[in-house]
């Protein structure tokens, strides 16, 4: 670890060019609240650290044409403060902001959560269920990638050498949309998620539903889009029985493993209950609006 | 690698270090710059016994690296009180016994100044939460919250 | 004890600490905060392995770093002598420390210390000690402690026979202890019971996760002298046993304490102090050694986690007739458990007739234990506290008044031989009964559960010296390090005898040649042993201003008192003089004798028993299992508190700790015997938003011993809260709970196989 170097760059091509030429490991910091955990406790010693928090494009929330667009940099605790998006996606800053202490979220990202690629990561799945894709840039130009594809596995991503996240864009919202997102933690707090569940739907003028998305995490390798319950939510009008069907759903295609954190019996039960009880937030969200 | 020369403002001083880029601002505040007070519990970001102020915003210091803070503004527990004259809530901390050992009281009192300077009405829940961060062994964190938010009402009372 | 107390200045007033605006300004100096010149960075190499041999340890490649200044191992220690020291409230082996500190010939848990290394800079030493190659065989391990004594266990000490039993056994085993406490009848107590419960209970190892890590600097000059400057609950300990451990003279050993940033019973023991020494000697240099928090988890003595059966038979109006209660501690990879005490703290609470407690102190393949607050307590009285809970409820007796029935009280015998004096569990019961809390009504999945405990406390050697400086002010030395504002109790104790603002008291704990020996700080027994040696030392000045006063007067000692900080005539008869005041006597010293000071060195006898009671409410999510804690109140007899707000704090730390112990903390072993969670992120300690705010109430039942009335405090408040929990738990979803800790995949699971 001796012998790290720091650079950081202005641009994103300066940015890229670093990362491209670089000899050895390169990482990318944001935040760095998982980089400098890793580095502290061993688990990898970079050759080149480029910091992109002073490149203009990972900076700040953009509103544009309804939508959303949140520089790579931006860290929780000014997710949280921007009223405009957290109206509109109130589950997408609960993911945010459950990313660790208020310590946490003056630094941590949704871009470095994402690439961190843990299973269990807070801002993953509401941004999945809200259809989120991000900018990826790199030696070969930008791409523009839903945010389900970039984790591939446990501290895997699809991110090619050289690449880099700049932003996440959420769309733009029609009317009696909203969003939730609840986590399983022993703790109220600073804890890592047992099970994670994020809801995103829409409700027609009556109150049925005609669009969700309801997406599970720690519960797998990789966070799962639960179709089936999904389609227990579209035409009904989020009740009782539809919830019911939600959380049979969400049991039903968790995929979870026993650890030190939870069993694989009180992981699939719970990702029911946390499923139902997101969705249930998300449809009060919507009617509401 | 050569050491990098940093330029920062500490405590409103501007000050100067070396550091190498691998070395966090936590180490560098207590090895480099000589202020201890701000202390290592974890150095992962799960106790806040290292809470600092960087740019204005809480962070942990041990999840930041010096060579970041180039440029930027660092305000430490060596700065909380007015020369002589202790803030409020040092004050209030003193007064109802809110720490014992007085190992995480640096992290508690910089997060808790964070919170006061942004929301001086904050519910206990609200403190609660925002000092989820800052472990505290000693206390069961009762007198912790008394403190803060009798130093909140004290606040409202003379800005009213 | 229902006279009033008397009127005091101090006592009992919440003053100011003296160290506060230190600790509060950051200014504080903490284990890792000094910095000499020249100094060296340590770093422990440590075993990967639960149980292994070590084949070689190849140091050449650490020793050719440049920066290195030194690595040393097992080699570099003196093998130690086989005797007993105190260590906090237990007895430990001087060659198992050693052997703790540094691994000889085999390693016996992962992160056990096998070498260690200093360089000029952090990152050097870390660099150096990836490169000490160590050889290992590794061994098969044993965990848990019933795997532990079984016949085809692997066996950590091929010398360990067990004692207590006879015969002596003839083969090696890891039951290093048996103990038994009783008294009376318990088959006949039992015949006698109109309803019996017993049930076994489990509890897993918890640390007491101090939030400053074990942090050192050590520095010896060419003359063998030795400075020490660490974080500890006791600068003595630190210097016998580096002293024991070095074989080097007492004398030659110099150890000042640092702020201490929580102990909790983890700091009355070393760790890294003769490593620094070891490594200063070889290096001619000082050496800062400072423990990571994964360091701390792996290589530090959390306390012990256990397996019991316990039995109580009772009448069917509530009294207890028969106690039974056996208990297999876990030592970790060295024997000394708190087996003992927590076979005599088990059923003490209660006036009972018939009471077996049988304990087994049993090794395994963990790192090893260390005191924790009541060490052993917690953990029986939680099973104790459990049954008792479960037999007022099946017998339709409200849970406070059925230990109002059984309830201790002063002329008690306790089953560990001692008959009480004035005790005050029944005012506990009492009090708690009388809270508003105890009425509130509670809602749907919500449960009320209560829990009492017993603790001993401790006196033991301490030492103060007062001296009245020139102007009146008045210097206060004393030898324990204070963890949790015991300076602000020394001053308050000392302005109290002489009578004058507490302000102008500043007490300081001096190192190690400076005063004499003191007992660690633990056992609850700071503020009355050392307050003792305080109270007697205040005294002491007092006479002798007495006597310089009658020498100005022209009068005999006994014609002068001291009154509220002044000399008074006793009388009328002695003379008329005016009052003087201890800065008149302390200006005219030098025409009255020369400086005036007072000294005591003592071993504290008389400490009080102590009790609490705690009530605990919670909320349990039928589909999660997540506890919510809801409100909390912690009883408990304090003697006198002499600065209440640092009495209170006791009482909620302790309830926190206890809380967390119940819901959340737990050592976690992968299949490797390695810890799976040395951090503070998967070894949940409560943080702020888990916790309601926890009102302590303070019954005084003065200790007649001390002279204010003082009983230690700081050990009962972790009793009775696993109980207090395990209890409400059972309250809010109709299980009875028998594992801790109650975290939710387990009260889900345990609900779910009721139904």
């Amino acid at each position: 670890m001796s012998g790290m170097r720091y650079e950081a760059p202005g641009s994103v091509d300066e940015a890229v060019t670093l990362l491209a030429d670089a000899k050895g490991d390169a990482r990318v910091l944001a935040g760095g609240t998982d980089l400098l955990v890793q580095i502290r406790a061993g688990m990898i010693s970079p050759d080149l650290v480029v910091d992109i928090k002073k490149i203009a494009e990972t900076k700040g929330i953009t509103a544009n044409g309804g939508g959303f667009s949140v520089g790579a940099s931006v860290p929780g605790a000014e997710l949280g403060a921007h009223a405009a998006f957290k109206a509109a996606w109130p589950g997408v800053v609960e993911g945010a902001e459950l990313i660790g202490s208020t310590q946490v979220q003056g630094r941590a990202t949704m871009a470095g959560n994402l690439c961190n690629a843990s299973p269990a990561a807070d801002s993953v799945p509401a941004l999945i269920a809200a259809g989120a894709t991000c900018t990826v840039v790199g030696p070969k130009g930008r791409r523009e990638v839903p945010v389900g594809d970039i984790p591939t596995g446990p501290g895997k991503t699809s991110l090619a050498d050289g690449e880099f996240i700049v932003d996440i864009k959420l769309p733009a919202r029609p009317a009696h949309a909203s969003d939730a997102y609840l986590r399983m933690i022993p703790r109220t707090e600073m804890d890592i998620a047992i099970v994670g569940a994020g809801v995103n739907l829409v409700l027609d003028d009556s109150g049925t539903c005609i669009e969700a998305c309801v997406v599970l995490g720690a519960v797998g390798p990789k966070t799962i889009i639960v179709a089936d319950a999904a389609a227990a939510l579209v035409g009904s009008k989020v009740d009782a029985a539809a919830l019911a069907a939600v959380s049979a759903a969400a049991s039903a295609a968790a995929t979870p493993i026993d650890d030190k954190r939870g069993t694989v019996e009180y992981r699939t039960k719970v990702a029911g209950v946390m499923a139902s009880r997101a969705a249930a937030i998300a449809a009060d969200r919507a009617r509401s609006k | 690698m050569a050491k990098q020369h940093i330029t920062t403002t500490i405590n409103g001083e501007e000050s100067e270090y070396l550091c190498e880029a691998q070395e966090t601002l936590l180490d560098v505040l207590r090895d480099q710059v000589g202020l201890t007070g701000t202390k290592e519990g974890c150095s992962s970001g799960d106790c806040g016994a290292c809470s600092v102020m960087l740019d204005g915003v809480l962070v942990c210091s041990c999840l930041v690296l010096g060579v970041e803070a180039e440029g930027k503004t660092v305000e430490t527990i060596e700065g909380m009180a007015d020369g002589d004259e202790l803030h409020p809530l040092q004050q209030k901390f003193l007064e109802e016994a809110a720490l014992q050992c007085g190992f995480c009281t640096p992290g508690v009192l910089v997060a808790a100044k964070a919170l006061l300077d942004m929301n001086n009405n904050p519910t206990e829940t609200e403190v609660r939460y925002w000092l989820a961060g800052n472990l505290c062994r000693c206390t069961g964190y009762d007198k912790i919250i008394r403190a803060v938010m009798d130093t909140a009402a004290d606040m409202r009372g003379a800005s009213a | 004890m229902n006279e009033q107390p008397k009127q005091f200045k101090w006592v009992g007033t919440r003053t100011i600490r003296p160290d506060g605006v230190d600790k509060v300004t950051g200014r504080a100096m903490y284990g890792a905060d000094l910095t000499l010149p020249g100094m060296l960075q340590g770093k422990v190499v440590r075993s990967p392995h639960a149980h292994a041999r070590i084949i070689s340890i190849d140091t050449s490649a650490a020793e050719a770093l440049t920066g290195v200044k030194a690595v040393v191992t097992a080699a570099d220690m003196p093998e130690a002598d086989s005797k007993l020291v105190a260590a906090g409230e237990a007895m430990i082996n001087f060659r198992d420390l050693a052997h703790n500190v540094i691994a000889r010939d085999k390693v016996l848990y992962d992160g056990h210390a096998v070498a260690a290394v200093a360089a000029t800079t952090n990152d050097i030493a870390e660099r150096a000690a990836a490169l000490i190659k160590v050889k290992y065989e590794v061994l098969p391990h044993v965990i848990d402690v019933l795997e532990a004594m079984k016949d085809d266990a692997p066996v950590l000490h091929d010398n360990m026979f067990t004692g207590g039993v006879k015969p002596k056994p003839e083969k090696a085993s890891n039951v290093a202890n048996r103990v038994e406490f009783g008294m009376g009848d318990v088959e006949a107590g039992f015949a006698a019971a109109d309803l019996i419960i017993e049930r076994k209970f489990t509890t897993e190892p918890v640390h007491q996760a101090y939030i400053e890590p074990h942090a050192v600097v050590a520095d010896m000059g060419q003359d063998g002298k030795v400075d020490v400057w660490c974080s500890s609950q006791g600068h003595f300990m630190v210097r016998s046993f580096c002293a024991g451990l070095l074989k080097i003279d007492m004398s030659k050993i110099k150890v000042s304490a640092a702020e201490i940033g929580g102990g909790f019973g983890g700091k009355t023991t070393v760790y890294l102090e003769p490593l620094a020494i070891m490594l200063s000697r070889k290096a001619g240099r000082p050496v800062r050694m400072a423990m990571s928090r994964e360091e701390v988890f792996r290589g530090s003595g959390p306390t012990s986690g256990a397996a019991m059966t316990v039995k109580i038979g009772a009448t069917k109006d509530g009294r207890i007739t028969a106690g039974d209660a056996t208990l297999y501690f876990q030592a970790g990879a060295f024997p000394g458990s708190p087996v003992g005490p927590a076979c005599m703290t088990a059923f003490t609470p209660y006036n009972l007739d018939n009471v077996r407690v049988v304990g087994f102190d049993v090794v395994s393949n963990r790192q090893k234990v260390v005191a924790y607050r009541a060490p052993g307590a917690p953990i029986s009285e939680y099973a104790v506290e459990s049954i008792v809970d479960e037999l007022a409820s099946k017998l339709g007796i409200d849970p406070i008044d059925f230990r109002t029935k059984n309830a201790a009280l002063e002329g008690t015998k306790a089953a560990y031989g001692v008959t009480f004096g004035a005790i005050g569990m029944q005012e506990t019961l009492d009090a708690a009964k009388a809270t508003e809390h105890y009425k509130i009504p509670l809602g749907p999945n919500q449960g009320r559960g209560v829990a009492s405990g017993f603790w001993f406390n401790i006196g033991g050697e301490s030492c103060a010296g007062i001296r009245i400086n020139e102007d009146g002010t008045v210097a206060l030395s004393e030898g324990s390090p204070d963890i949790g504002g015991s300076r602000a109790s020394m001053a308050i104790m000392a302005a109290e005898v002489l009578g004058i603002d507490v302000n102008k008291v500043k007490p300081t704990v001096v190192d190690t040649d400076a005063i004499g020996y003191h007992f660690v700080t633990g056992g609850s027994r700071v503020t009355f042993a050392t307050g003792m040696a305080v109270v007697d030392a205040s005294k002491a000045v007092v006479d002798e201003m007495r006597a310089r006063v009658a020498k100005v007067w022209e009068v005999d000692i006994e014609g002068v008192v001291w009154e509220d900080g002044h000399a008074r005539p006793a009388s009328t008869n002695v003379g008329d003089f005016d009052p003087m005041s201890l800065a008149e006597i302390a200006a005219i010293a030098n025409k009255t004798g020369g400086p005036i000071s007072g000294h005591a060195d003592i071993n504290a006898k008389g400490a009080g028993p102590a009790f609490g009671t705690h009530i605990c409410d919670v909320e349990v999510d039928p589909e999660t299992g997540f506890v919510t804690v809801l409100r909390y109140t912690a009883v408990q007899d304090v003697g006198r508190a002499i600065h209440p707000g640092y009495v209170e704090g006791q009482l909620q730390g302790g309830a926190a700790q206890g809380i967390g112990w119940a819901l959340n903390e737990a050592y976690i072993y992968d299949k490797n015997g390695c810890v799976d969670n040395p951090g503070f992120l998967d070894y949940r300690v409560p943080v702020a938003s888990d916790l309601p705010m926890i009102d302590a109430i303070l019954v005084e039942v003065p200790n007649p011993t001390h002279p204010f009335g003082v009983r230690g405090v700081g050990e009962v408040p972790i009793i009775p809260p696993l109980a207090a929990v395990n209890n409400a738990v059972a309250a809010a979803t109709g299980t009875r709970f028998t594992a801790l800790p109650l975290s939710p995949p387990a009260i889900l699971a345990g609900m779910a196989a009721k139904n």
